[in-house]
């Protein structure tokens, strides 16, 4: 069954000073996809994620998401329209709990006033009961609700790669993009953190885009692969196809890292 | 004993009022990485917006409402226009603006209000008052009440509202804030807003306590010292540092003073501080800078 897409990137080009990053890159991700980006370093996958989620800004080209086109998105209105994500780099907010974390993640459904807040009024005291069970019930849902009250510098990497995990979803987009959510993890932890990605994807209904570089695991746990190499697309198709692609194969299977 | 007590007590009274600089510096820093020089400038500002005023027969009360109204105003410009452009900038880029900054705003300060030394009447008594054994200023007193107050306000603001939030997120990682949907404008517009908030009050206390004239916009000067000590991300950092450079200088003054003839105060501050670079560069509260080699 083909659903229709709900991110299209069409004819993407970026540039950094003369370099392209991306040229004329297009793809398109349909409904309840997992679809990873893959390539060799340098390829422009994280550059292709920032165009998605406003960071970037392409030269030209545009963005149709969920219906409607975009030539940039920025970073506010991404979060609005259902765009979540996650950091190659630790990009949690490190002085703070695990449980405010993922509550960072719920600004945005806030209703009650600051003044609300700092009296305690009984307003803004709901909201943050029911902002609290909510982030609760993401942190439960990855496993780490028993370090709700731990600063999150303080944990182990893995666990904060899943902290930075819940406070993505905790809004419950649409679409997700995880920015190598496997890196610098063994192989236990990549099973564990394969097997919530795929959670999130069935259970919660969220759309995937994920970069990664174990071809294991993106043959095993993605429907659609999006080959780049130099700024370019070079495959595009299911695993398999894109396995079995020569042109993928030269530029990027075939070649020795 | 009570000659000591007075002494420290007043040091300590002194010190609350270097924190209420300090703290304006700490707020936007903690917010946007920006050292604003210009905190000292806005303090000037603020002084003599509210002298002139009252000077042309306005109440108190309006004229601190509009000193308020101006300063926050300038507060949102600088953000607005000067700092948000240079977004990304190195440290120091922006440390530069802001010290362009300073002289552009005394300069229209005193152009506009004139650079005439005034006396700044808040109605508040500078006598001593007895308490126990010591004498202590009421003036010193009702400061750091005021000040007292106001820290407090600020740190319920940002320990228990989600605006609070939300700034401590951006202090830690914009970029991510800003991805899970935290207006970085709004936070910082509040910030910037909130340290003009302080300049008032610290302008007002200040330039009762000085007379109002250029030198004011000097106390940022004292502030360096507290940060130091204190560190430049931590609130409380500004309160206990701002208390141990009052009390300390009270103290050296009090106790060293005789010994190497005086004028200790002018500096004690600095030393103090430049021995804290050594042993503990991020300071007390400050958040200690980990590079990965």
């Amino acid at each position: 069954m083909i659903l229709p897409p709900l991110l299209q990137l069409r004819h993407v080009s970026l540039s950094f000073r003369g370099i392209n990053a991306l040229s004329g890159l297009s793809f398109d991700v349909s409904k309840g996809q997992i679809c990873a980006l893959i390539g060799p370093n340098g390829a422009g996958k994280s550059s292709a994620l920032n165009i998605i989620n406003g960071v970037y800004r392409a030269d030209s080209g545009d963005i149709v998401f969920d219906g409607q086109r975009f030539e940039q998105i920025h970073p506010l209105k991404a979060a609005r329209l259902g765009i979540g994500r996650t950091f190659q780099h630790n990009a949690l907010f490190r002085h703070m709990t695990v449980l405010d974390n993922v509550m960072a993640g719920l600004t945005r459904h806030s209703r009650a006033t600051t003044i609300e807040y700092a009296l305690r009024l009984p307003r803004a005291r709901r909201e943050q009961w029911v902002l609290r069970e909510r982030a609760l019930g993401m942190l439960d849902f990855l496993h780490i609700a028993r370090h709700a009250g731990t600063i999150a510098s303080t944990l182990p990497y893995g666990v904060q790669k899943r902290v930075d995990l819940a406070r993505a979803l905790v809004a419950q987009p649409k679409l997700v993009l995880l920015d190598e959510p496997l890196a610098g993890m063994n192989e236990d932890e990549k099973r564990e953190m394969g097997g919530f990605i795929r959670r999130i994807n069935r259970d919660l209904g969220t759309t995937v885009i994920l970069i990664e570089h174990d071809m294991g695991v993106v043959m095993d746990l993605s429907d659609h692969v999006v080959v780049l190499d130099y700024g370019r697309k070079v495959g595009d198709g299911t695993p398999a196809e894109v396995r079995d692609d020569p042109e993928v194969i030269a530029a990027y299977l075939g070649t020795v890292h | 004993m009570s000659f000591f007590l007075e002494t420290l007590v007043g040091g300590l009274l002194a010190g609350v009022m270097y924190s209420l600089v300090a703290l304006g510096f700490v707020l936007i820093y903690k917010a946007s990485r920006v050292f604003n020089f210009a905190q000292g400038s806005l303090l000037l500002f603020a002084a003599l917006a509210f002298v002139t005023l009252t000077e042309h027969g306005v109440n108190l009360w309006l004229a601190g409402l509009i000193t308020l109204a101006l300063l926050i105003l300038i507060a949102l410009a600088i953000e607005r226009a000067v700092l948000r452009p240079l977004t990304g900038r190195s440290d120091l880029t922006l440390f530069m603006a802001t010290l362009g900054l300073s002289y552009v705003i005394e300069g229209v300060a005193q152009t506009v209000m004139g650079s005439d030394v005034h006396a700044l009447d808040l109605g508040i008594p500078d006598v001593p008052m007895q308490v126990g054994p010591i004498q202590i200023s009421v003036f010193d007193l009702t400061a750091a009440a005021i000040s007292g107050v106001l820290v407090l306000a600020l740190s319920l603001l940002f320990s228990r509202t989600r605006l609070g939030v939300s700034l401590r997120a951006v202090a830690d990682d914009p970029l991510a804030a800003q991805s899970i949907g935290i207006k970085l404008d709004t936070v910082w517009s509040v910030v910037w807003a909130v340290a003009g908030f302080v300049g008032l009050v610290a302008g007002l206390l200040w330039g009762s306590r000085q007379g109002v004239q250029f030198s004011l916009s000097l106390v940022v000067l004292k502030a360096l010292p507290v940060l130091i000590i204190g560190g430049f991300t931590s609130i409380t950092g500004a309160i206990v540092g701002g208390l141990i450079v009052g009390a300390s200088e009270s103290l050296a003054e009090l106790y060293l003073g005789p010994l190497i003839g005086g004028g200790l105060s002018a500096w004690f501050a600095y030393v103090l501080a430049l021995a804290f670079l050594l042993v503990r560069p991020s300071g007390l509260f400050g958040e200690r800078a980990i590079e990965r080699v």
